[in-house]
């Protein structure tokens, strides 16, 4: 049993609160990540599943064991730290072969499974060297090695990659990815690198101010996030945001961008009800929007004043009224500084946020209000 | 690109040769400063080694040889007669023994008190512990013998007096302040992270400081551990002041100095330097072994 499941978690350093009250499942093999920026809470978090801090209230259970005041080395859970902490007075085997050797396991045994982990990471023509001797990204190699020696059913993971450099990053990335996934282990990872966040976990909880704003799969936080927060953390560039006044029109009602209407779907019209007049925040990813080089009556018109090209697209950006909005497009789309542009915003690609409190304005929102 | 560009450009640049000419007086330069580091490095060698060449020179010269003049660079011919002398001098031996004893024990207990007290320094916030670390700093401040005249008092009202114990004890607590902070520094130079490692791969605290921080500590007690050694070995004051009949052996060098021969003194300072010598020379491996790869 690997499953973790946190319990109205608080701890407080002075008077600063790292931990509010914080609820959170983790199940048996997933890949969790956990993400926000720093100061979040989120290693705070980590460290307290791990037992390298206590908790002030609430409980961390493991399986079927609650572990809330148990030392680390009673938790059956194994860890990458953010600065590797490989031992520099170790040979790598020895690094790798720590913690099999504090639970004197028998000498061929452990040779074995050093010898197994060091393939698994391709650092086995190494393993009599000293650690000073050894790059960034192999000193990584050896602490997931370290690691995934132990055969603990948890690995929780400390900004792993934070201390690579981007080409590595990216290697490593897939690499542990598919080493994790293969290894069927529950996975605990700390990152405040969102695209890291999107392409390994299978669920994201994003963090702020010590709490959980949002807990699900990368594509759901990416296109439904929850807040303003989420939806301009997560995404490069971040999502955009236009102030928009609600209004009546006809039977229904519409979200205008100046002089522009935006046409909700159905289900939204009696929550956008509540907002009648009131200014509201709509939200869209830069790649969703359909550009159009002449006049449409559905789609907001712009005039572009930076074009940036990225090789895999071109990212325009222009003003609307006080809001700068960036478009991705197709590098093939012919487009120039100064030219005008009319954007259409697909109905289902669009998420409404309340003005005030940035949050976002959905069927569910109206269910739970009525 | 047109003629006169052409023209106008090599004009501009300085010709040939004189780009050569700058080059070597660059290189030049270049070498003259490294010699003057090398020569630098050299003077400060022979600044130290010389006084003990010309020590060991004489202690292996034959007393006539002592005092010839003008003395030769090396002994001629090699006599052992000045050591032997020395060393058969009533009281030497065992004078050299309860020294050897002194600065063991002085190292083993300074370590022993200093090596919990710098990491308790090092690691954790309690009240007092930067007015802690002042005082021990300031005890430093105080010279030998301010602080080791109600020391000895205090020995002496205890009745701990004229046993090498005694001195050892004095050592230790003369040499303590330097040591919890040499120590102490060190333990904050290895990161905590290593030790959390440690725990989380199944260590209790006390395993992860004893199976890995300790190990990366091992330089700075060593170099704290040369401190007290010399320390305790050089120290003459209190070891006069707190002994009588069981003499270390600068006390019972120094005692007899106004009574001995120049072949006696020159024996007495070589067989004073050897121990020492020979207690660093195993010590340095610590001392430089470890730090190569604490700073990756």
């Amino acid at each position: 049993m690997a499953e973790i499941t946190i319990t109205n978690a608080v701890k407080k350093f002075g008077k600063f609160v790292a931990i509010d009250n914080v609820s959170l499942t983790v199940h048996e093999r997933e890949f969790l990540v956990l993400l926000g920026p720093s100061g979040c809470g989120k290693t705070t978090l980590l460290r307290a599943i791990a037992g390298l801090g206590m908790l002030d209230s609430g409980s961390v259970v493991i399986g079927d064991r609650d572990v809330t005041y148990l030392p680390p080395r009673e938790r059956g859970i194994s860890m990458v730290f953010q600065n590797y902490a490989i031992f520099p007075h170790m040979k790598v085997f020895d690094n790798i072969a720590f913690g099999l050797k504090m639970q004197k396991k028998p000498k061929n045994e452990i040779a074995d499974k050093v010898m197994n982990a060091a393939k698994l990471l391709h650092i086995e023509g190494m393993l009599d060297r000293f650690p000073s001797q050894m790059s960034g990204g192999q000193r990584q190699r050896i602490a997931v090695a370290r690691a995934i020696a132990v055969e603990s059913p948890i690995i929780l993971m400390d900004e792993p990659l934070s201390n690579l450099d981007a080409l590595l990053r990216l290697e490593m990335r897939a690499e542990l990815k598919l080493l994790l996934t293969r290894l069927g282990v529950t996975t605990i990872y700390v990152t405040h690198d969102q695209i890291e966040a999107m392409s390994m976990g299978d669920r994201i909880a994003v963090m702020r101010a010590g709490k959980i704003l949002q807990l699900d799969h990368p594509t759901r936080v990416y296109d439904l996030p929850i807040d303003q927060f989420v939806g301009g953390f997560i995404g490069t560039p971040p999502m955009n945001f236009l102030h928009g006044q609600v209004q009546r029109n006809g039977a229904g009602y519409t979200v205008a961008l100046g002089e522009f209407h935006l046409q909700p779907a159905d289900d939204l019209q009696p929550v956008l009800g509540r907002h009648d007049g009131k200014p509201i925040v709509i939200g869209i990813r830069a790649e969703s929007m359909e550009p159009s080089k002449s006049p449409l009556s559905d789609a907001l018109p712009v005039t572009i004043d930076v074009v940036e090209p990225l090789g895999s697209q071109n990212l325009l950006t222009a003003c609307i009224g006080k809001d700068t909005i960036k478009v991705s497009i197709h590098p093939d789309f012919p487009v120039t500084a100064g030219d005008n542009l009319w954007l259409r915003f697909p109905i289902n690609k669009v998420r409404y946020m309340d003005a005030d409190t940035g949050r976002s304005i959905t069927a569910d929102t109206e269910k739970a209000l009525a | 690109m047109s003629a006169e560009a052409l023209a106008k450009e090599s004009l501009s640049r300085p010709s040939a040769q004189a780009w050569e000419a700058q080059r070597r007086r660059d290189k030049l330069l270049l070498q003259l400063r490294r010699a003057g580091v090398y020569a630098l490095a050299i003077l400060i060698a022979v600044w130290i080694l010389f006084p003990i060449l010309l020590i060991a020179n004489m202690a292996f010269s034959t007393p006539q040889d002592v005092r010839a003049f003008p003395k030769s660079f090396f002994p001629n011919p090699i006599s052992l007669d000045s050591i032997n002398f020395f060393l058969s001098t009533e009281g030497i031996i065992r004078a050299t023994g309860n020294s050897i004893f002194v600065a063991l024990l002085a190292v083993v207990l300074s370590s022993l008190l200093a090596v919990p007290g710098g990491y308790a320094i090092a690691r954790y916030v309690f009240p007092g512990r930067d007015a802690i670390r002042l005082v021990m700093l300031s005890v430093r401040a105080f010279p030998i013998v301010v602080l080791a005249v109600p020391l000895a008092v205090i020995f002496l009202q205890l009745g701990l007096f004229d046993q090498p114990f005694t001195l050892a004890l004095m050592h230790t607590a003369l040499t303590l302040p330097t040591t919890v902070l040499v120590i102490s520094s060190v333990f904050a130079s290895v990161p905590y992270e290593f030790e959390e490692a440690a725990q989380v791969f199944g260590c209790t605290p006390l395993q992860a400081f004893w199976q890995v921080v300790l190990p990366l500590a091992l330089p700075g007690i060593a170099a704290s551990a040369i401190l007290t050694f010399v320390l305790s070995w050089n120290e003459v004051f209190a070891a006069i002041l707190l002994t009588l009949s069981n003499r270390t052996l600068p006390a019972h060098i120094l005692y007899n100095l106004d009574k001995s021969s120049d072949p006696f003194k020159f024996a007495a300072a070589f067989v004073m330097l050897v121990p020492s010598m020979i207690f660093i020379f195993f010590i340095r491996r610590y001392l430089f072994n470890m730090w190569g790869q604490i700073n990756k």
